[in-house]
Order: structure tokens, then C-alpha cells, then sequence
């Protein structure tokens, strides 16, 4: 099988939809340079730069410029650089893409897509390195994907593109370059399935984007001590795939919920109010949460790494419900 | 513009009947800018509006029932009594929204504008904002970008001189719209907005530039809220123009002055279509009145398309 990254495999679904569908265009700061990852490098190249268009720093404009287009018959991917800069566009993000169809009574659609990253892990300090997806899952005509592999950040930016309705889709900074091995072809992955990664009858274990190779690194940690946890990826947070995951609760009467964002209203705490609300029968222990402490994400070194959750505090938390 | 006013005159009256919901902002007043703006359009040339859009979707061509009805909060609206008055949209008419967040409505029309070139095609992009809007960081972004790009929108500012309650004065030092953008360089004219042959004129200069790829244009109307920002607002901030002055600056019955001295329709022609517009409400507030109010699940599923 061939190897390939994260960022490939964004950059190939840009630009397989971009031949295969005219209306579909990219805008964003720096993105006809390839931007600060490489995400869209070579697209400007194959498509012009009236495809592939650079903007100046105005995430407020940029935003709605997206949105208008998308009104008007045009399929746009915006790029905005880092997630912490989605504060400046959340006007138009919020209160226009989301409800434009809602508002209009149905008239209008908005098939946009924003794509942006979050994360900590390279030193970024607190302006860059947040993981903001809750505020974004909490309103109402937006539909949030955060991919933690390659196959699946390739496989569903491609159904985020063809969807009529706004999708915000949250990468990972520090999963851009890992490489991976993936079919030849990338294949579509529909928005609102999960995925199962483990199987196992103990604990579940539900992970999102950089959490989730923790979880799978959990599991086999534990499975040396001969505790069998299943480990999902909801991969889409709106819509949620939560059948799969409460019949996996009902299996293993267990669940921890990891994700890097601050713990304290984190996607977490709806993930585990869903459960307990269909499933609170079969839980044998509390669910249990792994998040980033109360703090905004420091810059120094060490306090950075402890500050990051990983495969240790899932194995503690793990541990908390046997 | 006598539809306009009717229109608007009327909604005062409901909304203090409580028949008509929310936030309402009317523009008597300044029916002078919406009907020779709207008019010059095609249905598929792209508007945006802001809070007091009720006279730019009917002078685009929004039916007056369907218009009410969406006031009224009915099924038979619009938006099927979704959106209400600072959200009106009608894509038929290329009414593609107002929007209640003063500014917001202006970077979604410059994209308006950017699909048009992306595609090909004709269509020119109008946005309609107030004096307050200009003061808001979007609006400068989308300034930049318009004519960093050259794209063929035209602005349309209706400066009554009052943001909300406050006067222009109080929130910049800048007097004049069209002096903002100066460094932009873009086209632009400020005309007196109560005069409906001015702005005509203006803008139609404007659009047929626009039609063959120029652009961004920026027009200013100098105008005047003859009501409070919104009904029920007090108004305790500006002294009530007198009935005199206010004959004389109204644009509609400047426009009918100047058209009967120059002999363009009688003073019966003038009053005739007034007539006509009184009874055409007259119809469409029964129509809406009639729509039931819309069904409980229609919220969910319009959620998502």
C-alpha cells in the first residue's frame, strides 16, 4: 500500500474536487503560497490563481465573501490559517453561514467549506494552539469534522465539499506530516459515520483527531494487562454518529471520553450527557473525561507537554472506571 | 414608493396592534434610495439589505403579502415566517437576504460579486447598509478586498445621519461616506437621497459600468429616518422635523411635484397610484392574515438542507 500524510491527502481531495467540479474554489490567507503547512501547495499552480485566491488578514470579510459565493451558485473552500483566528470570522461563520438556510425558510444554502487546524505541540503558545471545535458544535446549521487520520481527512473533506450546507472541518497540526499508509485511491467517507479502530469488550474509549492514536496507544497498553478496550473515532462531531457508540457502551459498560480541548465544557461533556441519557442502565462507572487542564495552553516547553493530554491520562481514566 | 411608505405606515400600526413580531426598523423616509436602486435591477442581479429592509425587498419585486406575512410570523411568508423583518430573503426576486447584524451584509455581497466573475455572466451586486455599518471593521475588509479585486458590486449607503440613536458625529470624525473610502480610489458620488431623480441617475450611471465588469462603485445617499430606529423607540434624541420642512424634503412628493410641473403625469395620475398601492395592501394584509402560523416541525427540518 502506499504511504502518504495528512496533508497529502487534504491537498489531493482539494484538488480531485477541484478538477471534477468547476464551482469548487479555494480562499484564504497565504493559500496560493501553500500556507504555513503545505496544505494547498501546487494548487494555484494547476488551477491559477483565480481558483486558488490569496487574501489579505480579514477572516470577517473572507468569511463572508465565502459565504456570499456559496449563495450564489459557487462551491468555496475557505482556509482559515490557525482556529484561533475563527474568533474574528465567527460573525459571519455564526450568524450567516449557519442559518441562511433556516432564516430564508429553505431559499438559501450555503455549501461552504472552512477549513482550519487547531491544536498544541509545537510551541505555538495559547494564540495558536487551541482547540475550539465545542463553541462550533453548538450552533445549530453547521456541521463540524475533525479527521485524525490521513485516509479519513482525504475521505471526508471530499463529502464536506459535496455537502450543501456549511461544514467547518478542524485538522490537526501535529498530524499533518506523519505518514500513513493508505489504499491507492482514497475513498469517500460520509459525514456522521464513526469509525471503530479496536475492538474490545472492557471500555470504550472515544477519541477525537490528535487523541485518537493516544486511545489506540491506550489500548494496547491495557490490553498488556488484559483489559480489551474498543476505541472510536466519531470523526464527525455534528452531526454524531452516537449509535455506534452507545452499542458499544452497551457492550462494555464502560466509557472514557478524550479529546486535546480544555475538559470544562469540552465536546466531551455532550458526548457523555447523550450516552447516560440512552444508555445510563448499561454504565457499570461514572464516564469518565480526559481533557487540557483550565489553563490556556502555555508556551514553555515542559509546560506544554504535561499540559497536552495523551495515552497515559486515558490509561488513568481507564482505570478509574474498572 | 407609495407601496413602500403604505407599506411601512401600516406595520407601525400592527406592530403597536402586536400583529407583527420583532424588531422592526421601517424606512419612511427614505423610499427615495430603495425604489430607483431596485428598479434599474434584474431579478437575477444579487441584493443584500440590512435591519430596515422592508423597502428594498418590495421595491426588488418581494410581493407585499408574502412581505407581511413574514412580519406576522406566518407559514404564507417569505421564509415561512422563519426569518422575520431583519431577515427577509426572497431568491426569486434576487432578494438574497438582509441580515440583522449592521455590516454583516457586505463581504457576502462582495461574494456575490466574486461568483459572478468566477462563472462568467453579467449580474451586478448590490448591498444597501447605513452610515453606522461604515464604522464597523467588515465593512472596511470588504472595501479592500473590493477593490483589490475590482469586483462589480456597487455600494449603496443611506446615510440618515443617525446610528441607532446616536449621531453620526458622535462615532467618527469623518463626515461623509464616500470620504471613508477615499484611499481606495474607488468611483464614487454622495447625492441627496431624498431626491429620487439623483440617485436614479447616480446609480444608473453606476450599474451600466458595473454591467460590463467595472467596479466597485460606492453611493451615498444623504437621507432621512422619519421614524425612531425602531417602533416604539421614543425617539428623545433629535428634535421632530416639522411638517414643513418634512413636505418639502419627502421624496415622493418632491418627485411627484417636479413630475407634474414637468409634465411627466397629473396630480390624479399621482394620486391614483397611491390609491392603487393602499388597496393592493388592503388585499395582502387579508392574504397574510389568512396563512396559518407554520407547523412545529418545520424548525428541525430546516435545519440542514
Amino acid at each position: 500500500m502506499p504511504e502518504t500524510t495528512y496533508v497529502k491527502a487534504i491537498n489531493a481531495a482539494m484538488a480531485r474536487a477541484m478538477r471534477d467540479d468547476e464551482r469548487v474554489f479555494v480562499l484564504g490567507e497565504d493559500v496560493a503560497e501553500g500556507g504555513p503547512y503545505t496544505t494547498t501547495a501546487g494548487l494555484a499552480e494547476e488551477f491559477g490563481t483565480e481558483r486558488v485566491i490569496n487574501t489579505p488578514i480579514s477572516e470577517s470579510a473572507i468569511a463572508g465573501v465565502a459565504i456570499g459565493a456559496a449563495q450564489s451558485g459557487m462551491r468555496p473552500i475557505l482556509e482559515i490559517m490557525f482556529i484561533d483566528f475563527i474568533t474574528l470570522a465567527l460573525d459571519q461563520v455564526v450568524n450567516q453561514a449557519a442559518k441562511a438556510h433556516f432564516m430564508s425558510g429553505g431559499q438559501l444554502t450555503v455549501p461552504m467549506v472552512l477549513r482550519t487546524q487547531g491544536g498544541a505541540g509545537t510551541r505555538g503558545a495559547a494564540q495558536h494552539s487551541q482547540s475550539l471545535e465545542a463553541w462550533l458544535t453548538h450552533i445549530p446549521g453547521l456541521k463540524v469534522v475533525m479527521p485524525s487520520t490521513a485516509a479519513d481527512a482525504g475521505g471526508l473533506l471530499a463529502s464536506a465539499i459535496e455537502d450543501p450546507n456549511p461544514v467547518v472541518f478542524i485538522e490537526n497540526k501535529t498530524l499533518y506530516f506523519k505518514r500513513e499508509e493508505v489504499p491507492d485511491e482514497i475513498k469517500q467517507v460520509p459525514i456522521a459515520r464513526a469509525r471503530v479502530l479496536r475492538e474490545g469488550g472492557d471500555v470504550t474509549i472515544v477519541a477525537l483527531s490528535r487523541l485518537v492514536g493516544d486511545a489506540v496507544a491506550a489500548a494496547e497498553r491495557l490490553a498488556s494487562e488484559g483489559v480489551q478496550a474498543e476505541v472510536i473515532d466519531p470523526r464527525t462531531l455534528v452531526p454524531l454518529d452516537l449509535d455506534t457508540i452507545v452499542r458499544s457502551v452497551e457492550k462494555t459498560n464502560r466509557l472514557v471520553i478524550a479529546h486535546e480541548a480544555v475538559e470544562h465544557g469540552g465536546f466531551g461533556a455532550e458526548i457523555a450527557a447523550e450516552v447516560q441519557a440512552v444508555a445510563f442502565d448499561h454504565l457499570d462507572a461514572p464516564i469518565e473525561r480526559v481533557g487540557a487542564p483550565f489553563t490556556p495552553v502555555p508556551l514553555s516547553p515542559p509546560l506544554e507537554d504535561a499540559y497536552i493530554p495523551g495515552a497515559d491520562d486515558i490509561v488513568a481514566a481507564v482505570r478509574a472506571t474498572l | 414608493m407609495w407601496r413602500i411608505r403604505h407599506f411601512e405606515e401600516r406595520v407601525g400600526v400592527l406592530k403597536r396592534a402586536d400583529q407583527v413580531y420583532g424588531l422592526i426598523h421601517l424606512s419612511v423616509g427614505q423610499e427615495g434610495v430603495a425604489a430607483p436602486v431596485c428598479t434599474q435591477l434584474r431579478d437575477d442581479d444579487p441584493v443584500y439589505s440590512g435591519h430596515r429592509a422592508h423597502g428594498h425587498a418590495l421595491a426588488k419585486g418581494a410581493p407585499v403579502w408574502k412581505v407581511l406575512a413574514e412580519l406576522m410570523g406566518r407559514d404564507g411568508g417569505l421564509c415561512r415566517g422563519l426569518g422575520g423583518s431583519m431577515h427577509l430573503v426572497d431568491v426569486e426576486h434576487g432578494f438574497m437576504g438582509a441580515t440583522g447584524v449592521v455590516g454583516g451584509n457586505i463581504p457576502m455581497a462582495l461574494g456575490s460579486a466574486l461568483a459572478r466573475r468566477l462563472r462568467g455572466g453579467d449580474q451586478v451586486a448590490v448591498v444597501f447598509f447605513g452610515d453606522g455599518a461604515v464604522q464597523a471593521g467588515h465593512f472596511n475588509e470588504s472595501v479592500n478586498l473590493a477593490t483589490l479585486w475590482g469586483l462589480p458590486l456597487i455600494l449603496v449607503c443611506e446615510n440618515n445621519g443617525f446610528a441607532e440613536f446616536t449621531p453620526r458625529s458622535a462615532h467618527t470624525n469623518v463626515e461623509r461616506v464616500s470620504d471613508v473610502v477615499a484611499p481606495y480610489e474607488l468611483e464614487r458620488e454622495t447625492v441627496d437621497g431624498n431626491d429620487v431623480l439623483a440617485v436614479w441617475e447616480a446609480f444608473g450611471r453606476f450599474l451600466s459600468a458595473a454591467r460590463s465588469g467595472s467596479g466597485p462603485f460606492l453611493l451615498e445617499c444623504l437621507t432621512y429616518r422619519l421614524r425612531g430606529h425602531y417602533e416604539g423607540d421614543p425617539v428623545a434624541y433629535r428634535e421632530a422635523i416639522s411638517k414643513d420642512d418634512w413636505q418639502e424634503k419627502d421624496p415622493i412628493l418632491r418627485l411627484q411635484r417636479h413630475g407634474v410641473s414637468e409634465g411627466w403625469f397629473s396630480e390624479e395620475d399621482a394620486a391614483a397610484v397611491e390609491r392603487e398601492s393602499l388597496a393592493e395592501l388592503e388585499e395582502a394584509e387579508k392574504r397574510a392574515s389568512d396563512s396559518p402560523f407554520p407547523d412545529d416541525a418545520v424548525p428541525a427540518e430546516l435545519v440542514y438542507a
